[in-house]
């Protein structure tokens, strides 16, 4: 990464086709971010996480060597020899070779089982392992060790143990009392901790099968992870003669330049002032100071601040400044709530005028004022507490917020943007965090500012007299979820009365499909009725796709893709009847296209009364539940993957939801329903049934995220009312499940609290509501069919019903019909 | 009788008020064309334009949602939502579309007659 970063900078900063830039690297790949590793086991490919794609150094002109190390330096001829025979000269040689794993000299390291964690390649390895193994350890409980705990929760472990030989977790970044309250915290989530124990040996023949500590107890365990610690990579420089610490890394001065002043170190390999930099904060730092040096301009290294915000299992801990400033220099003031989990420590000069450092276990949403506070010496409130805990009563705290901060102040300390470039960005029309990100490259690396930056852009634009909020169209000043529960309180049933009670105007094809949405999953009513007819999208007023042309698409459910020969003739009876052309779809079902709007009413007789039901297809509904032929047929099936898509498609058919919503149901791990690329996903295993939610194909393909593992049937449905009915509720109109989840706080693990552990105390309700909407169901198109009222609507001319529309033109291809092109 | 080029309004019947669905549309057959009924039960206003959206030559604004724009009437055609002001007709998503031909109406007891004004097309128009 920070080899990277160098390379960047080098082209940001030199004059083009002024340096030439060769890359060696012993990895067979490109640089990648490796702060965010364990999002690979949720789901992240190996190219997610790339810093830039092997073409954007292509685009630089930078030569780039992959799995290719370099083998030996000649410093007096200035020039390198890689392991594929390469040589090349340099005017300067940066090394930024990072670091390895350490790993302590345990005997038994080398069983089958043990891993670490450090490069895409171990994940690979831990992946392909993780499936025999039940209960992991981890040895080391500082942040990378916490890290890997977390991978292998992610990994579906039934247990997980973290092993730390010190007396307490991240004993470098937090206290004792901080780290019994984080102890307590992953417990609960599932992983057992145990510190002050010292690993004296690893168990088992030629696989592990448990760990023996000094205090001669032992652990069970089929899985192991060491991550005890870095070890600089400083072979290389080693051999060629320049100075190493006595701990290893290469030793550098303020310019980052080794005992040859022609070789940089920088990252975690270099040892500056007796120190390594593990972050890659600081490592980015040493980067800009070793491109501004190279191109002739000066600018020293100075250390750097180590605080570091990060989430662990879904906690929040955070330490910043000097936590550990002692007791006779500073005062320190502790917020602890058992009850939440929630600690908080800061340290303050005795005089209560800075903020020196401090702790947040639990809830780290002020580490960036705070951060910003200690590091701008922001002189603080009178009452220093209220940096802590918030202003209670009274006047808000002078100096409290972003907008207290100096200009120069650093938001992201990745990238060192400051604030005055962030509010710029915004005031020259980058409004959005993704147009900041892209102008000043804040919140591109850890993301950690991210809010930060969001508040600034908001209050940006506030101070321009922007106005923002996130509400539907100009004709209601609520957001969908506002709207929702106003709609539902008021047990309001139609378009115009809502309109009537919180809008204005005569509403628009925004608000209008969005409030007929709303009605239809809060009361599943018909919705033609009550004059909603007019507020719903043309697809779903005329409940059918209106496709090239003018004519409409008709697609009967089938659930589960079953179909029997029978109702293969009575479709194929009507496909020719009415000239329809036909097409197998991506979700196991038929599309009859070509279809008058008069003959839809016709059509759908025929249909009904075969037994068929609406498909669907037309509305922000669910769609199919694709199934796998599961264990009837299939000599690898589990369970009978077709009878559950079927009793899930007939369970939720006709809900109405802010998008629409596809689900599957696979019989085995092959997968071939491809449940992981759905709203909702259900995957069998040897005990029941894995439940993946918010994965979506379409422009910007998401893999689903495991929310439930080895559950049983019934315990899966009510998961699904779970999760449907919150994200009913909650989601922007026009919303798939995969970017509602991007956006909700907390992501997975809070999804997974709501849903699974019921923390917000709503699951009950959500199943009850969505038993209403499963209990009023009813199939549209019979009620059209039956309705001649209903019908009437579907005729292309109002004064002459029974003409068809004469400019409706179709061609032919492959023996069946198509619709003419767009007119030029 | 026939008429020509004389600047005159000529009413047809088009439909029942009742036909046509509140705060929405109705295609209505005018000899060989097609023109797009919309009613706005809320302000009590009619309006009728061309059923051809000019964007991709679909015959779909009847089938549009309706709607305003900063209090001005418009619908939105269903194939790829381009707005049209139903008011003068013009674009209101697009600077470079077509605007719409539009067509008064009026209500006579609780009959719905849209009016082609003489004159502005070239064919001749029986009354």
């Amino acid at each position: 990464m920070v080899g990277y970063k160098f390379c960047e900078k080098m082209i940001a900063k030199a004059a083009p086709g002024t340096v030439e830039l060769v890359v060696f690297g012993e990895e067979p790949r490109p640089a990648y971010d490796r702060v965010h590793l364990s999002a690979f086991f949720s789901g992240k490919t190996a190219q997610d996480l790339e810093m830039a794609p092997a073409s954007w150094y292509i685009d630089n002109n930078i030569r780039l060597h992959l799995g290719d190390p370099v083998q030996s330096i000649d410093r007096e001829h200035k020039t390198i020899h890689s392991h594929k025979g390469f040589t090349e000269t340099y005017d300067y040689l940066v090394m930024a070779t990072g670091s390895a794993a350490f790993v302590p000299p345990i005997p038994g390291v080398d069983k089958k089982g043990v891993f670490i964690y450090r490069t895409i390649e171990d994940l690979e390895l831990m992946l392909d392992y993780a499936p025999k193994a039940t209960i992991g350890a981890v040895i080391g409980g500082g942040l990378l060790g916490l890290e890997a705990a977390k991978a292998l929760l992610d990994l579906g472990l039934q247990k997980t143990h973290v092993i730390e030989f010190a007396p307490r977790l991240m004993p470098r970044q937090i206290d004792d009392n901080g780290s019994r309250l984080l102890q307590g915290k992953l417990e609960t989530l599932g992983l057992q901790v145990h510190t002050s124990k010292q690993t004296t040996a690893i168990v088992g023949d030629d696989v592990i099968t448990g760990l023996q500590f000094a205090d001669d107890s032992i652990l069970e365990a089929d899985m192991l992870v060491i991550s005890a610690g870095i070890q600089p990579r400083d072979e290389l420089a080693r051999l060629c003669g320049l100075e190493i610490g006595h701990r290893g890394g290469i030793v550098v001065n303020d310019q980052l330049q080794t005992t040859d002043p022609f070789i940089y170190a920088i990252g975690e390999c270099a040892l500056y002032n007796g120190m390594i930099y593990g972050l890659v904060a600081p490592g980015y730092e040493m980067a800009e100071v070793v491109a501004t040096h190279i191109l002739g301009a000066h600018k020293a290294f100075t250390g750097f601040d180590m605080s570091t915000k990060l989430k662990l299992i879904g906690v929040d801990v955070a330490s910043f400044g000097n936590p550990f400033t002692p007791a006779d220099q500073c005062r320190s003031i502790v917020f602890e709530d058992t009850m939440k989990g929630i600690y908080k420590r800061i340290n303050i000069t005795p005089d209560g005028q800075h903020l020196l450092g401090g702790i947040l276990i639990g809830d780290a949403d002020a580490y960036n004022m705070l951060l910003q506070t200690a590091k701008n010496k922001v002189i603080l409130p009178p009452n220093p507490e209220d940096v802590l805990l918030g202003a209670r009563g009274g006047q808000e705290a002078a100096g409290a917020g972003v907008l207290g901060l100096p200009d120069d102040a650093t938001i992201c300390s990745c990238e060192n943007v400051s604030k005055a470039a962030i509010c710029n960005a915004v005031i020259d029309g980058h409004e959005t965090l993704d147009a900041v990100k892209k102008c000043t490259k804040a919140a591109t690396c850890c993301g950690g500012c991210a809010p930060m930056v969001k508040d600034l852009i908001t209050s940006t634009m506030k101070s321009q007299g922007k106005y923002i909020r996130n509400v539907i169209c100009e004709h209601f000043d609520y957001s969908r979820q506002e709207l929702f529960d106003l709609v539902k309180i008021k047990e309001l049933r139609s378009f115009d009365t809502v309109l009537d009670h919180y809008g204005h105007g005569e509403g628009c094809e925004i608000c209008k499909p969005t409030v007929a949405s709303i009605l239809a999953s809060l009361w599943n009513e018909m919705i033609l009725a009550k004059g909603n007819d007019t507020a719903q999208d043309s697809n779903d007023r005329y409940l059918a796709n209106i496709q090239k042309g003018g004519t409409y698409s008709v697609v009967p459910r089938v659930p589960g893709g079953e179909i029997t020969p029978r109702q293969l003739m009575v479709i194929a009876q009507v496909a020719e009847k009415y000239n329809l052309y036909t097409k197998i779809t991506g979700g196991q079902r038929i599309d009859m296209f070509g279809a008058h709007v008069s003959d839809l009413p016709l059509i759908w007789e025929e249909l009904v009364a075969a037994g068929f039901e609406s498909g669907h297809a037309y509305g922000k509904a669910l769609r199919t539940v694709k199934s796998c032929v599961g264990s009837t047929w299939c000599r690898f099936g589990l369970h009978d993957s077709v009878s559950f898509a079927i009793q899930i498609e007939q369970r939720y058919r006709g809900l109405r939801a802010p998008h629409k919503l596809k689900s599957a149901v696979s019989g085995c791990i092959r997968e071939c329903a491809e449940a992981q690329s759905k709203d909702f996903g259900i995957i069998a295993t040897e005990k029941g049934w894995n439940l993946y939610v918010c994965g979506n194909g379409g422009s910007k393909p998401q893999h689903a995220l495991l929310l439930a593992g080895d559950v049983d049937s019934a315990t899966c449905i009510r998961y699904i009312d779970r999760f449907l009915m919150f994200y009913i509720k909650t989601a922007d109109p026009l919303t798939r499940t995969a970017t509602w989840l991007n956006k909700l706080d907390g992501g997975i693990e809070y999804l997974r609290n709501v849903v699974v552990n019921d923390s917000l105390g709503i699951a009950a309700q959500l199943e009850a509501e969505m038993q209403v909407l499963v209990d009023n169901y009813k199939c549209e198109w019979k009620e059209v069919v039956d309705s001649p009222e209903l019908r009437k609507r579907f005729s292309h001319f109002v004064n002459a019903p029974e003409e068809k529309d004469p400019t409706v033109q179709f061609e032919m291809l492959r023996e069946q019909k198509k619709a003419a092109n767009w007119a030029k | 009788m026939s008429l020509h080029n004389t600047a005159t309004i000529t009413w047809f019947f088009a439909c029942k008020v009742e036909d046509v669905p509140a705060n929405g549309g109705v295609c209505v057959k005018y000899l060989d064309e097609q023109i797009a009924l919309f009613h706005f039960p809320r302000r009590n206003e009619w309006y009728a334009t061309q059923n051809l959206c000019p964007h991709r030559q679909q015959m779909a604004l009847s089938r549009g949602m309706t709607g305003t724009q900063g209090g001005e009437p418009k619908v939105a055609c269903p194939f790829h939502k381009k707005s049209f002001s139903l008011v003068d007709g013009r674009c209101l998503s697009d600077d470079t579309e077509c605007a719409l031909n539009t067509y008064p109406v009026k209500i006579e007891d609780d009959r719905v007659y849209i009016g082609i004004v003489n004159g502005r097309d070239t064919e001749t128009v029986m009354a």
